[in-house]
């Protein structure tokens, strides 16, 4: 154990967490592309809905942000100014996805709608939910300052990063 | 046994194992009324067996927690036991209340009552009274032991155990809520019993499996610390969510047929992990410990629970699958599976290897212990298939095919005898294991020299 422990960066039970999170998202961008191959046109058609451009903006703001918790890690002295503004940028992408939702709702699309929306809200909604836990962490690890904690906190933001890289071109573009 | 106070755990073991006797017994009447139905269906229905079998499975598995927390806290935190006398009023209290359910079950005294009577469910089935009494046995005990753990060293596997034993008695509030609509009441009852068996009862499992290993096979703590951690976090990482699995078709909204489809199939995950666990440590350990049985329960525990929980669970976890399989014999099969392999395995692995210390005749070798294993988990395992095939046969002929309910019972009568037998197996099991623990004063077999090893 302590010898396939060493050469990992970072804690041990975030990378735990990471495989856990990738495994679920994962298994649900899986069954989502089962289900568009069952039903190609009606996916089509329930994607127009979407509103892609917001969601590449989205995009562009978490990397941004991710890169913003890289240079916490990389430069201890300027973490707390790195990291507010990694926090920040995920604060916007929650205010975008706010109103991507508020607009679905405008609509009346619902869980129920189709398929393909019950995987939009599942998979964007619980995406979100990480980002909100990522922005806590991020304030948490800020100020406590242990480079230990920047990097676990790093860490799982960049696993929240990650699966919005997977789930925007599989949910917004294909 | 090197704290005085470890002895509070002898009398929880022993009631928890008069307990267990009546669970199988009960068993035993229920599987004999599957191939006679008319039997005792007057004076005891078959309904009040089924409650009076799952109910003390509960309660004694409940008793063998709180016995074995009495028994490993001090010896983790090195300091007595808060207040021994309040440990064996917590118990008075729970076995006062198993009592009454019984009474209040068999006889339905008070009927309409809403403090003494039932209160006509089907699940968490007590008079208020005695709920009420689990509570305040409840606070007892986690007053007693948060005390010694507070006072005393605090170690990972401590930690993890009054988490699980916290979350255990906290989510057993849930049981008051008891509202008119079914649907609610089927949410909120998992949330006691799900949580449970696949939440906080996981965390309780993994660290009495981490103190047996640690004392049997006299692996570093650190080594099992780190296990113990990767194992609590998948458990909970799958299990609160996988939750979902039971809200396929009670009227819940749809979006959990997939939340519980992913998170459930990642349950198997942790189960694996103490299976894995198990043997690694057993594998990499240096220490020969004489208590043979408590490491054969060990290691069977593991095994047995990631077959009846991991895969036996996932085989028709999927609601897919569980739309044809729900309710059948499949789900008997797994119910008896998993509580047999992970948490009554895990009861018998920690009596096993207190027991005899408890009893100041350790070392001791349970040869008649061992063999009691072999019947159980043989019966089990075999019980389990039975009831596999019985399940498959019915979901055909009743889900697929379309026929009636009773017609298929009829066409699968072949396996409720074979069931039956099994059955009885387990029974002689556990009787044999009963009195391998209690009766026998003097070795039966002398083992191989064993001068070197420090019997802890």
């Amino acid at each position: 154990m302590s010898t396939a422990t060493k050469g990992l960066p970072g804690e041990v039970l975030m990378w735990v967490l990471i495989f856990s999170e990738l495994a679920v998202f994962g298994a649900g961008l899986a069954i989502f592309m089962a289900l568009r191959l069952l039903d190609p046109v009606g996916f089509a058609e329930a994607q127009l809905a979407l509103l892609p451009g917001l969601a590449g903006i989205n995009t562009i703001l978490l990397i941004t942000s991710g890169f913003f918790a890289a240079m916490a890690v990389q430069s201890p002295h300027l973490a707390r100014p790195w990291l507010a503004a990694a926090a920040l940028l995920g604060v916007l992408f929650l205010v975008i996805k706010a109103y991507e939702f508020q607009h679905k709702a405008a609509l009346g699309i619902s869980f129920e709608t189709h398929d393909f929306f019950m995987f939009y809200y599942l998979l964007t909604g619980f995406h979100a939910a990480h980002v909100v836990a990522g922005i806590g962490i991020l304030v948490i690890v800020g100020w406590t300052k242990h480079p230990a904690h920047i990097e676990t906190g790093a860490q799982f933001w960049h696993m929240v990063d990650l699966v919005w890289v997977l789930l925007f071109p599989v949910v917004y573009l294909l | 046994m090197k704290y005085e106070t470890q002895k509070i755990a002898l009398v929880y073991f022993v009631v928890a194992m008069a307990l267990f006797a009546v669970q199988v017994l009960g068993g035993l009447l229920a599987g004999w009324i599957y191939v006679s139905p008319n039997t005792l269906s007057e004076l005891l229905p078959f309904n009040i067996v089924r409650m009076l079998h799952t109910n003390s499975l509960i309660v004694w598995l409940l008793l063998g927690f709180m016995g074995a927390a009495y028994f490993i806290l001090p010896e983790e935190s090195e300091q007595e036991i808060h207040s021994p006398t309040l440990a064996y009023v917590q118990l008075a209290i729970l076995v006062l209340g198993t009592l009454g359910v019984v009474v209040t079950y068999v006889f339905n005294l008070f009927e309409g009552n809403i403090f003494l009577g039932k209160e006509g469910r089907e699940f968490l089935e007590q008079p208020m009274w005695v709920k009420i009494g689990i509570v305040v046995a409840a606070l007892i005990f986690l007053y007693n032991v948060t005390m010694t753990s507070l006072k005393g060293r605090k170690t990972t596997i401590t930690n993890i155990l009054l988490l699980g034993l916290w979350g255990l008695a906290l989510l057993f509030l849930f049981a008051f809520y008891n509202p008119a609509n079914l649907s609610l009441d089927k949410q909120y009852w998992w949330y006691v019993v799900h949580l449970w068996v696949e939440g906080v009862w996981e965390l309780i499992m993994a660290s009495i499996l981490a103190f047996l290993m640690l004392k049997l096979t006299g692996v570093d703590r650190e080594v099992v610390e780190k296990w113990l951690y990767i194992i609590v976090a998948t458990a909970l990482f799958s299990g609160i969510l996988g939750t979902g699995h039971h809200y396929y078709w009670i009227g819940t909204p749809p979006y959990w047929q997939w939340i519980g489809s992913i998170f459930s199939s990642l349950e198997v995950i942790p189960f694996f992990g103490m299976m894995a666990f198990a043997f690694v440590m057993v594998w990499k350990g240096r220490r020969d410990h004489p208590n043979k049985a408590a490491l054969l329960w060990a290691l069977g525990c593991a095994t047995l629970a990631f077959f009846g929980a991991g895969v036996w669970g996932f085989l028709h976890t999927l609601h897919g699958v569980n739309y044809y399989t729900h309710g059948t014999q499949i789900t008997a099969a797994h119910g008896h599976l998993a509580f047999f392999g992970a948490y009554v395995s895990l009861n018998l692995a920690i009596f096993s290897y207190a027991m005899p210390i408890l009893r100041g005749r350790d070392p001791y070798n349970q040869v008649l212990n061992m063999a009691s294993f072999w019947l159980m988990a043989g019966g089990m395992t075999f019980m389990t298939f039975v009831l596999t095939f019985a399940g498959t046969v019915q979901t055909h002929l009743q889900r697929v095919q379309g026929d009636y309910f009773m017609d298929v019972q009829d066409q699968i009568a072949v396996f409720y005898w074979m069931r039956f037998g099994a059955g009885v197996i387990v029974v002689l099991g556990a009787l044999l294991f009963i009195y391998a623990i209690l009766v026998p004063r003097r070795e039966i077999i002398t083992s191989g020299p064993d001068s070197t090893v420090a019997a802890e």
